[in-house]
């Protein structure tokens, strides 16, 4: 019989501080995240110094909480893994700071995790993983395709060259006066309206599986711009319909070739923008069609949580990667393989 | 009794151990390196050397700004952290007080000054005996701030590696009144940070904060447009 293995799992790469205990990398024991979403709305942003105060008043208290709702002691951690990057540079030295006081409090192993890499495993808190395996990372900072062959290999095919899905969006949805964060609202107007602008899709090159969104944001606000000097009152739900679209339409067929060339057991979904509706339907019909298993972890998990990097910080613990007390936040980490 | 002082305030990083009336091991550094990589290997370095294992520690004290906001959030978060997992109480110290405690001793009044451009600082005034503050803890227009100080029409010893940027200010507005620290009494020093957190009370953990002094530009611009859009 093997022990169980228990990781303290935090996370303050953005605006959320979290902190959660997670068993053996697939079962969480408990879930806490602090948002501050309300603090940075009337900037229409995050604004990282606001988030870096919070994170400072939030993290013991977060920390705390995660325990209690697990009720456990420290002493019967195996690990601490904290984000390492990307994200915000004052904020990831909050979380790191914080992670490894508290490791060296305890004397415990510590762990600093790729912010992406814990979105993906992310699903393992869900259903176990098979290989090879596709993940599509989509969030407010990051679209990714990231093909693994298995545990801890990471080989991003494709990514955004300019703007990521997230950022288009609320770009987008700022220009149509929608309140922040801009998506959920794109993805509401977008269902509400039965007609869609024709905005255009961007491939980029033949075979390549990476994206662009810049151009398309450009078409937005420049078909709005001449409508208005036309004196055109164009209905906002037909331009939200026509952007998500475009987005939806090319990621889909983009993940689903990566799926059939690299002959996936499983794809997964990952990240915040992973929650929108029209992205989800779009995906889960075409892979259905495929017969690819296609995975979405829950709202909860979508989002930047610490169980994410509790599940992946576990796995990295049982290959033996360990970090120092000379840890940094890595405003700019790369996705490394941990082999 | 074994307290672990943290200051990571601005360039200087300085951490001390302290065992009943005894300073066990001071260290001042003043490399501009990152605190956030260097704070922590310092501590469990010194701590190695001192043969002091974290649970013995009893109490920490934390210079709690103001100063570089990345800077005292570092030393703050790994400071409460600690506190909080150890079960120990911590103190929280003005950084200002603590470059003050280099002229403890001095007749007349102390100035520890730390630069935050466009002519502004963060200052203070301390009483040279006892160390209590005669002017509060501020972030001021250094000028306007040198010509309240003036009033008071006593001795000033300047302190803090920033006194250089505005010596000649410091010369033509306070005249005869002006002494300034030598280079060994400008960098702030983690043993003087023990001392004043021996006098002051344990703080709740949870609710420590750094005092930053001064919002954040966002709010700053999002307060001036509000008084825009009433006026
Ligand atoms: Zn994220």
């Amino acid at each position: 019989m093997t022990e169980d293995i228990y990781v303290l799992g935090i996370e303050t790469s953005c605006d959320e501080t979290a902190a959660s205990v997670v068993k053996n990398g697939t079962e969480i024991i408990s879930n806490v995240v602090a948002s501050q979403i309300e603090s940075h709305k009337r900037f229409g942003g995050v604004v990282p110094e606001i988030a870096s105060r919070h994170h400072v008043e939030q993290i013991t208290l977060v920390i705390e909480e995660a325990l209690a709702q697990a009720g456990m002691e420290p002493k019967q951690l195996d690990a601490v893994a904290v984000t390492e990057g990307p994200g915000l540079v004052g904020a990831l030295l909050v979380g790191v700071n914080a992670a490894k006081a508290f490791a060296f409090a305890h004397q415990l192993p510590l762990v600093g995790v790729h912010h992406i890499a814990g979105h993906i495993y992310a699903n393992r808190l869900e259903q176990e993983m098979e290989f090879p395996l596709l993940a599509l990372v989509i969030s407010g900072g990051h679209t990714e395709l990231v093909l693994m062959e298995q545990h801890g290999h990471f080989e991003v095919i494709g990514e955004t060259r300019d703007d990521a899905a997230g950022e288009a969006y609320d770009k987008v949805a700022r220009t149509l006066n929608l309140p922040y964060p801009g998506g959920p609202h794109i993805d509401k107007l977008a269902h509400q309206s039965d007609e869609a602008i024709d905005f255009p899709r961007v491939w980029l090159e033949e075979g390549s599986y990476d994206f662009s969104f810049s151009g398309l944001k450009s078409a937005v606000l420049n078909y709005m711009h001449n409508a208005a000097q036309r004196g055109d009152e164009v209905p906002p739900e037909h331009i939200a319909a026509g952007f998500q679209n475009s987005v939806v339409e090319v990621v889909t067929a983009k993940s689903v070739r990566a799926a059939e060339q690299y002959k996936v057991q499983q794809v997964i979904a990952a990240g915040g923008v992973a929650a929108n509706k029209g992205l989800r339907t779009s995906l889960t019909a075409a892979f259905d069609e495929k017969g690819i298993p296609f995975y979405i972890p829950p709202l909860a998990l979508c989002t930047d949580n610490a169980a994410m990097i509790a599940a992946a910080g576990t796995v990295m613990y049982e290959k033996g990667v360990r970090g120092t007390m000379a840890m940094n936040g890595r405003p700019g980490m790369e996705l490394a393989s941990w082999n | 009794m074994i307290y672990l002082g943290i200051d990571t305030s601005n360039y200087p990083l300085t951490i001390a151990l302290m065992k009943d009336q005894t300073i066990l091991i001071e260290e001042v550094t003043n490399l501009k390196i990152n605190h956030s990589l260097t704070a922590m290997p310092a501590i469990e370095e010194m701590m190695k050397k001192a043969k002091v294992a974290p649970a013995e520690l009893t109490h920490i004290a934390v210079a709690e700004g103001p100063g570089s906001y990345t800077g005292i959030r570092i030393g703050l978060t790994i400071a409460k952290t600690l506190a909080w997992s150890l079960k120990i109480p911590l103190h929280l110290v003005s950084s200002l007080k603590v470059l003050a405690a280099n002229g403890q001793y001095f007749d007349g009044l102390v100035c520890p000054v730390m630069d935050a451009r466009r002519g502004t600082a963060f200052t203070a005034l301390y009483d040279g005996k006892t160390l209590e503050p005669v002017i509060a803890d501020q972030h001021s227009d250094f000028r306007d701030f040198l010509n309240t100080a003036k009033e008071l029409g006593r001795p000033i010893l300047f302190t803090g590696t920033d006194i250089t940027i505005h010596e000649e200010l410091i010369r033509e507005v306070m005249g005869e009144l002006a002494h300034f620290s030598g280079p060994q009494n400008r960098l702030p020093r983690a043993s003087n940070l023990i001392l004043l957190a021996q006098q002051m009370e344990a703080t709740d953990i949870h609710h420590a904060v750094p005092e930053y002094q001064r919002i954040t530009e966002a709010e700053a611009n999002y307060i001036k447009n509000q008084e825009g859009q009433s006026s």
